[in-house]
C-alpha cells in the first residue's frame, strides 16, 4: 500500500514537473526563423540579416533568415501571419502590409500580426539615369505630361510602394497617375539595373537603395518625397522645393510575428530588439548605408501600422490603384 | 604596387589563413550535404563575420563557397544527389562514370577543373572588374529574355534519347515554373489556395527529388541486386590518369572557364546556369557526342570549370555597382556595407588593398581546394563500400533533411517526394529528367523578362530586337532554332529534285 502511495506521489510529482516544463523552459530554447518577404540583396534583406545576427547574440539562439519572395510581398507576409504564434517564426514586415489588401491581392492586414518593433523609415526619391536629359523634377513632369505612356518606371511589383510613390506624385502634379506606366520588378536592385541598362526611365525607390549607383555616377536623384532633405544626401531637394508638388511617400520596416503570440515572448523580443536597435553595430550599419532610423516598440508600432494602413488606402483610392 | 604588397600581408596573416582553413572544412561539409547550397553556407557564416576584420570576413566566404561548389560534385558523382544546384547539370554523367568504376577519376576531373575555373575567374575579376561590370550592366529584360531562350535550347542538346521526349520533359519543367503568384499581375496560378504554393515550387527540393528520390525508388522497385555498381571501383587514385584527360580537354577547360566567368558577371545568372550552358556547349561541339551520358569525362571538364569560374564573376557587378551577380553576392553586399566597404567605384580608389586582398583570397582558396578536395574525395569514397540496403535509407534521410532545410517547411519534403515519384515514372518510360530541371531553373527568368519587356515595348514584339545586344542575341537564338528545320527542308527539296530529274 505504502509503495503504491509512493508511486502515486511520484507519478503526481512527475506530472506536475511535466506540466511545469513549458513555463520553466525559457524562451527561446530552439532556433528562430526570421522571414524576409523580399529578395536577397535588397534593403529589407540587408537590414533583416543584420538584425538576425544581432538578435542571435541577444537571445542566445540562432536566428535564420529565410527569404520568402514573390506575389508583391504577399507570400512572405502570409508566411509570417500564418505561422504558429510561438515566437519561433517572426519576420520583417514592410509598408506593403498596408497596401496589398487595398489592391485586392489578399485579405491579410496589419491586424493579423503581433507588432514587435519598428526600426526604419526611408523616403522615396526620384531617380533617373545620370545621362538623362532631365535635370530636375520639373523637366521630368513636363516630359511625362507631354508624352503620356512613353516613359516607363520600375522598382518593385505592381501596386508596390514605389509604384504608389510615382503615381501619387503625378496625381499631385495634376497629371494622370498612369502616365508613366509601371514595369513590375522583383525589387529595387533589378529595377535600378533596368534603369542603367536603358530599359526604363524612372526608378522612384528610396535614395538609399540607389546610393551605390549614384556614387558610381550611373544614376542621379532629382528629388526626395519628404518634408525635409536626407542627411546623407544634402544636395537632393525635396519635391516641394524642386517642383512645388506637395507629396510625400516613405517605406518603413519593422519586426512582427503572427497574431496571438504569448505576451511574455513578445515582451522578450521587443526588449531584445531595443538592445539591437541601440547597439553601436546596428546604428553604424544603418547610418553607413544611409537607412533612416526610427524606433517604435510593441503597441506603438501597432498604431503606426494602423495609421499607415489608412493613409495608404486613401492615396490608393485617389490614384486608382485600390480595388476594394 | 604598394597596395598589392599590403594585400599580400593582409591575406598572409596567420589569423586570416586559419579562419580560411576552418571555412574550407565547413564549405566542404555544407557542399557535400544535399540540399545545403553554397548560398546557405554563406548565410550561415554571416554571424561569424560580425567579429572579424573586413579581409578575413570576406575571405572565409570566398573560401567556403569555392569549396562548397566543388564538394557538391561528391554526392553527385557517388550517389546521384547533386550537393548544390551547380552540380545538377553533369550529375548524371559523373554518376555514370562511377557506375563504370571510375568514380575517383570523375571527382578528380571535377576537382582540378574546379580549381582551374576558380583561378581563371579570379584573374578575370582582378583584371577586368570595372570594364566587365560596364558591359554586364547594359543587360535589360530584353537581353535576359534571349539569354533564357538560349539556355532553354540547351535542353535539346543535353537530353539523351528521343528529342520529342526531351521536349515533353522541358515543357513539364516550364509548367512547374508557372506555379505560384506571377510577378507581373500578382495573380495566383495552380496554387489551389495553398499559401505554400503561392511562392512557387522551391527548386532545391524539386531537384533532390528528381535525382535522388527517383534513384531510391528505382532501387526499391527493382530486383535489388541489379543496382550494384558494375564491377569493382578502380583503386587508381584520384589523380592517376588525370593528366592525359585534362591535356586532351584543355580547350574545354578554357572554354568552360570563359563561359563561367561571363555568365557569372551577368546579374541574374549564376553558377548553376553557367554549368548547364557549358555542359550543353561541350556536347554540341564534341567530336564524340555519342559518348555523352555513358560516363564520358569531356562534359565534366567544361562544366566543372564553369561553375567555379562563375563564382568570381558574380563579384564583379557586386563590388563595382552593388548589384548582386547571384544569391551569394547578394548576401556578400550586406557584409561589405557592414564592414564599411560600400560597393561602388570609390572602394577601388579608397581602399585598393582591401579589394586586392579579396581578389587574392580567391587565388588562395582555389589553390587550397586541390589538397583539401583530395582529402574529401578520399574520405567519401568509403560511401560506395556501404551495402546498398543500408545506403539507400541514409540517402533518403539526407534528402529529407536537405529538402526541409531550404525553407524550414515540411512542405518542402512533400514536394521532394512528389517530384521523386514523377521523375521515377518519367525515367522508367524513357523521358530524361535533365530538361525538366532546366525548365524549372529558367522558367521564371523567361516569363518575368518576357512580361517586363512587353510592358516596356507597349506590346510591340519588335522591341526584342530594338537594342544592339538584344538583337544580336535574338538573331543568334532564332538561327539556332531554325537551322535544323531549314536543313530538313533543304534535304527534302533536294530529294524531290533528284526524283523529278
Amino acid at each position: 500500500m505504502i509503495s503504491r502511495r509512493h508511486l502515486g506521489a511520484a507519478a503526481a510529482a512527475a506530472l506536475a514537473a511535466f506540466a511545469a516544463l513549458p513555463a520553466l523552459a525559457e524562451y527561446p530554447e530552439r532556433p528562430i526563423t526570421l522571414i524576409v518577404p523580399w529578395g536577397a540583396g535588397g534593403g529589407t534583406d540587408a537590414t533583416g540579416r543584420m538584425i538576425a545576427g544581432l538578435l542571435e547574440k541577444e537571445l542566445g539562439q540562432p536566428v535564420n533568415v529565410v527569404n520568402r519572395t514573390g506575389g508583391s510581398g504577399v507570400v512572405g507576409h502570409s508566411a509570417i501571419a500564418t505561422a504558429t504564434p510561438d515566437g519561433y517564426t517572426i519576420g520583417t514586415v514592410t509598408v506593403e502590409i498596408g497596401m496589398m489588401h487595398w489592391a485586392g491581392l489578399t485579405d491579410l492586414t496589419y491586424a493579423d500580426l503581433t507588432p514587435i518593433a519598428l526600426y526604419n523609415y526611408d523616403a522615396a526619391g526620384v531617380q533617373v539615369r545620370a545621362d538623362s536629359p532631365w535635370n530636375s523634377v520639373e523637366d521630368l513632369l513636363a516630359a511625362v505630361k507631354a508624352e503620356p505612356g512613353k516613359h516607363k518606371a520600375s522598382g518593385t511589383g505592381q501596386g508596390g510602394i514605389w509604384h504608389l510613390s510615382i503615381a501619387g506624385m503625378l496625381n499631385s502634379a495634376g497629371i494622370a497617375p498612369d502616365a508613366a506606366p509601371w514595369v513590375p520588378s522583383q525589387g529595387a536592385a533589378p529595377g535600378l539595373q533596368e534603369l542603367v541598362a536603358g530599359g526604363v526611365d524612372i526608378v522612384p525607390c528610396s535614395v538609399v537603395e540607389a546610393s551605390a549607383l549614384i556614387e558610381a555616377g550611373k544614376v542621379k536623384s532629382l528629388a526626395i518625397m519628404d518634408d525635409k532633405r536626407i542627411g546623407a544626401f544634402p544636395d537632393v531637394p525635396t519635391l516641394k522645393e524642386a517642383a512645388g508638388v506637395d507629396w510625400k511617400m516613405a517605406a518603413w520596416r519593422g519586426i512582427a510575428g503572427p497574431k496571438g503570440m504569448p505576451d511574455d515572448v513578445t515582451a522578450k523580443l521587443t526588449a531584445a530588439m531595443e538592445k539591437v536597435y541601440n547597439s553601436a553595430e546596428f546604428q553604424d550599419f544603418m547610418k553607413g548605408r544611409g537607412f533612416g532610423l526610427v524606433w517604435a516598440p510593441g503597441a506603438e508600432f501597432g498604431t503606426w501600422m494602423k495609421d499607415s494602413n489608412e493613409a495608404l488606402g486613401d492615396v490608393m483610392k485617389a490614384v486608382g490603384l485600390a480595388k476594394s | 604596387m604598394d597596395a598589392i604588397f599590403k594585400a599580400v600581408a593582409l591575406i598572409g596573416e596567420p589569423y586570416t589563413l586559419g579562419v580560411m582553413l576552418l571555412a574550407a572544412a565547413f564549405g566542404l561539409f555544407v557542399g557535400a550535404m544535399p540540399g545545403l547550397s553554397a548560398t546557405m553556407a554563406t548565410a550561415l557564416l554571416i554571424p561569424f563575420t560580425f567579429f572579424m576584420e573586413p579581409v578575413p570576413a570576406i575571405a572565409i566566404i570566398v573560401t567556403a563557397v569555392a569549396m562548397a561548389i566543388f564538394a557538391g560534385d561528391i554526392p553527385g558523382a557517388l550517389l546521384r544527389i547533386p550537393g548544390t544546384p551547380a552540380s545538377a547539370a553533369y550529375c548524371d554523367e559523373a554518376y555514370a562514370m562511377t557506375k563504370k568504376g571510375f568514380g575517383e577519376r570523375a571527382l578528380g576531373v571535377g576537382l582540378v577543373t574546379s580549381a582551374i575555373g576558380g583561378l581563371t575567374g579570379a584573374v578575370v575579376l582582378s583584371l577586368t572588374a570595372p570594364s566587365l561590370a560596364e558591359f554586364a550592366i547594359q543587360f535589360s529584360s530584353f537581353e535576359y529574355f534571349w539569354l533564357a531562350c538560349l539556355g532553354l535550347s540547351c535542353a535539346v542538346v543535353i537530353s539523351t534519347g528521343s528529342t520529342l521526349k526531351g521536349f515533353v520533359s522541358l515543357l513539364l519543367g516550364l509548367f512547374v515554373a508557372t506555379i505560384g503568384i506571377d510577378i507581373t499581375a500578382g495573380y495566383p496560378r495552380f496554387t489551389f489556395g495553398s499559401v505554400e504554393l503561392m511562392g512557387g515550387v522551391s527548386f532545391i527540393p524539386a531537384m533532390i527529388g528528381m535525382f535522388a528520390i527517383s534513384e531510391v525508388i528505382r532501387y526499391v522497385a527493382s530486383d535489388r541486386r541489379s543496382m550494384k555498381i558494375d564491377g569493382p571501383q578502380q583503386q587508381s587514385g584520384v589523380f592517376k590518369g588525370l593528366g592525359p584527360i585534362l591535356w586532351r580537354y584543355k580547350l574545354n577547360i578554357a572554354r568552360g572557364s570563359g563561359i563561367g566567368a561571363i555568365v557569372g558577371v551577368l546579374p541574374g545568372a549564376g553558377a548553376d546556369i553557367a554549368a548547364w550552358i557549358s555542359f550543353a556547349i561541350s556536347k554540341r561541339f564534341s567530336k564524340e557526342p555519342e559518348k555523352f551520358g555513358a560516363g564520358h569525362p569531356e562534359g565534366l571538364t567544361d562544366s566543372g570549370a564553369a561553375n567555379n569560374a562563375a563564382l568570381a564573376g558574380a563579384w564583379v557587378p557586386a563590388t563595382v555597382f552593388g548589384i548582386p551577380g547571384d544569391s551569394i553576392t547578394a548576401i556578400v553586399i550586406g557584409v561589405l556595407y557592414m564592414k564599411g566597404l560600400n560597393p561602388g567605384p570609390m572602394v577601388f580608389l579608397n581602399s585598393p588593398e582591401l579589394i586586392y586582398a579579396i581578389f587574392l583570397s580567391f587565388f588562395v582558396a582555389n589553390l587550397a581546394l586541390i589538397p583539401l578536395g583530395f582529402v574529401a574525395i578520399k574520405s567519401s569514397r568509403r560511401l560506395l563500400s556501404i551495402p546498398q540496403s543500408m545506403l539507400m535509407p541514409i540517402i533518403l534521410l539526407f534528402c529529407i533533411v536537405g529538402a526541409f532545410a531550404i525553407n524550414n517547411t515540411v512542405f518542402g519534403v512533400g514536394l521532394m517526394l512528389v517530384f521523386g515519384v514523377i521523375a521515377w515514372a518519367m525515367e522508367e518510360n524513357g523521358f530524361p529528367v535533365a530538361p525538366a530541371i532546366l525548365g524549372i531553373v529558367l522558367g521564371a527568368m523567361l516569363e518575368d523578362n518576357f512580361m517586363s519587356s512587353m510592358i516596356k515595348a507597349d506590346g510591340d514584339l519588335m522591341g526584342f530586337f530594338s537594342r544592339p545586344i538584344a538583337a544580336t542575341l535574338g538573331v543568334a537564338t532564332l538561327l539556332i532554332w531554325a537551322t535544323p528545320l531549314l536543313l530538313m527542308l533543304w534535304r527534302r527539296l533536294r530529294r524531290r529534285g533528284v526524283r523529278s530529274a
